[in-house]
């Protein structure tokens, strides 16, 4: 799995942190995200799928 | 498997987040998605943001692209409304003529904007809820000097506002509450957002719209008129309102409940193989006690996966109970919502909406930076942040994602607030 993320478009929402706070963390300024690990382990994938679904703004995109 | 589909009815956020979920959660036959608008699903909030203003143009607000939605392998039913439901055949009618008899049926209708009487005659009088709606408003402020007069000072109206004013026109912002988003926010934090307003330009008003001016084209707006009799003369008037819940084609069906949206359960089942889900849905907050209903981005999103994961587990046990079905579970979010107006962005957890007590922190005036804690009954139900490090505001997620005694909670946020 490989993540990307349109941190143009992020809303700042923070699900994606509580959801997968060794995935995603966000900027202390504006509280947009920022990606800590692109390629996951396996253990994590379920965490990002779930995140990926919640994020409000539908910036994370995940490849296979 | 049965040959029946399961249908989505609602092709926004909700239902779309349902139809990914039904998908990925292991349903395999047959799967529509109704949609009342012509356009792929989209994305509303940035309607009075970006979009609004400018930056960002239709197609960035598709939430899948048609590549994106391939492999879901949808019926997709766009431009087609739902007329009615029989809840014991689970059966839908189309406006295009077309029966459907369905596995089971996820409502995800959300609302419509509430208008005036008058408005539909005259040009220039507009709603703000769907993509049309905003490209149509966006449109009558192109160019300058333009006199924007915006009926509801709660989300959507604070925020309209704030993006006509960027752009540089005349705004009045006209409200039943003194404050902006009072209801929403209680009275200090909207203190401080009437602050920014004027601030910022825009004309703030308290009162009641009695009726439409006419403009100098015959057919057009010319403002408003306060039923105090103040005038608001304006080129383009905006209903925000407020919406109701978009349950009238339910309201044969005697088994559903449609007083202010669909009511279900905590596992939000409004009757056997039907569930609901986003803006349209009541449901029983398994830790809140009162049926809640939200019109928040998030909760779409969510509710939609929960309603599509419970209306799956009901059937797998209805067709082949075993140790292996899945179990339904309450919903039980932590609500939340945010809205950014100017360069302020507020966020706020759990119930903020109908406390009986709030306390306000303003931590910086000049910058709107605040925090307030709402209650109700005794507990601590909810928490609102602006300005503050996302840290900080996970942290005050924390303390109201379970109601708590008030005292404990006040003491808990305190402690986030308090320099390390």
């Amino acid at each position: 799995m490989k993540i990307t993320v349109a941190a143009d478009a992020c809303c700042g929402a923070g699900q994606c942190v509580l959801t997968a706070p060794e995935v995603f963390d966000q900027r202390d300024e504006d509280g947009t995200v920022v990606l800590l690990d692109g390629t996951p382990p396996a253990e994590r994938h379920d965490a990002v799928r779930e995140a990926a679904a919640l994020c409000p703004a539908g910036v994370i995109e995940l490849h296979a | 498997m049965t040959a029946r589909p399961l249908a989505v009815v609602g092709a926004s956020a909700a239902g779309l987040a349902a139809a990914e979920t039904a998908r990925r959660s292991g349903w395999t036959g047959p799967l529509t998605l109704i949609g009342d608008e012509p356009h792929l699903p989209y994305d509303r909030p940035p309607l009075s943001k970006q979009l609004l203003h400018g930056t960002w143009e239709s197609e960035r607000l598709l939430l899948r692209t048609a590549d994106q939605l391939a492999p879901l392998d949808l019926d997709l039913r766009l431009g087609t409304r739902a007329t009615a439901l029989d809840a014991a055949t689970r059966t839908l009618t189309l406006d295009d003529g077309a029966r459907l008899a369905c596995a089971g049926i996820v409502v995800a209708t959300g609302v419509t904007a509430r208008t005036l009487p008058g408005a539909d005659a005259l040009d220039g009088v507009l709603t703000l809820r769907t993509l049309d709606d905003a490209v149509a408003l966006r449109a009558r402020l192109a160019g300058a000097g333009h006199r924007l007069a915006v009926v509801g000072n709660g989300v959507l109206g604070c925020e309209a506002a704030a993006v006509a004013r960027e752009l540089g026109h005349e705004v009045t912002l006209i409200g039943r509450d003194a404050f902006p988003m009072a209801r929403a926010v209680g009275p200090e934090v909207g203190m401080l957002l009437a602050e920014e307003h004027r601030t910022r330009g825009v004309h703030l008003l308290t009162g009641d719209v009695a009726d439409f001016l006419t403009g100098p084209v015959p057919g057009t707006t010319g403002g408003v008129r306060l039923t105090d009799g103040t005038e608001v003369p304006a080129d383009t008037v905006l209903l925000a309102i407020g919406s109701d819940p978009a349950v009238d084609w339910l309201r044969g069906e005697p088994a559903l409940d449609t007083t202010d949206g669909l009511r279900c359960d905590a596992y939000c089942a409004a009757a056997p193989g039907i569930y609901a889900a986003g803006d349209v849905a009541r449901w029983d907050h398994p830790l809140h006690g009162v049926p809640l209903r939200f019109e928040h981005r998030m909760n779409a999103t969510e509710q939609g996966m929960a309603a599509a994961r419970n209306l799956l587990a009901e059937l797998a046990a209805e067709t082949a109970p075993g140790p292996d079905t899945p179990e339904r579970r309450p919903f039980a979010p932590v609500p939340y919502f945010w809205s950014d107006q100017y360069g302020i962005k507020l966020q706020a957890y759990g119930l903020t909406a109908d406390a009986d007590r709030t306390e306000t922190t303003v931590l910086d005036r000049a910058a709107r930076s605040a925090v307030a804690l709402y209650g109700r009954d005794g507990a601590a139900t909810g928490v609102l942040a602006a300005g503050l490090p996302p840290r900080q505001v996970r942290a005050l997620r924390a303390v109201v994602a379970t109601p708590q005694p008030w005292e404990e909670a006040r003491a808990r946020a305190r402690a986030v607030l308090a320099p390390a």
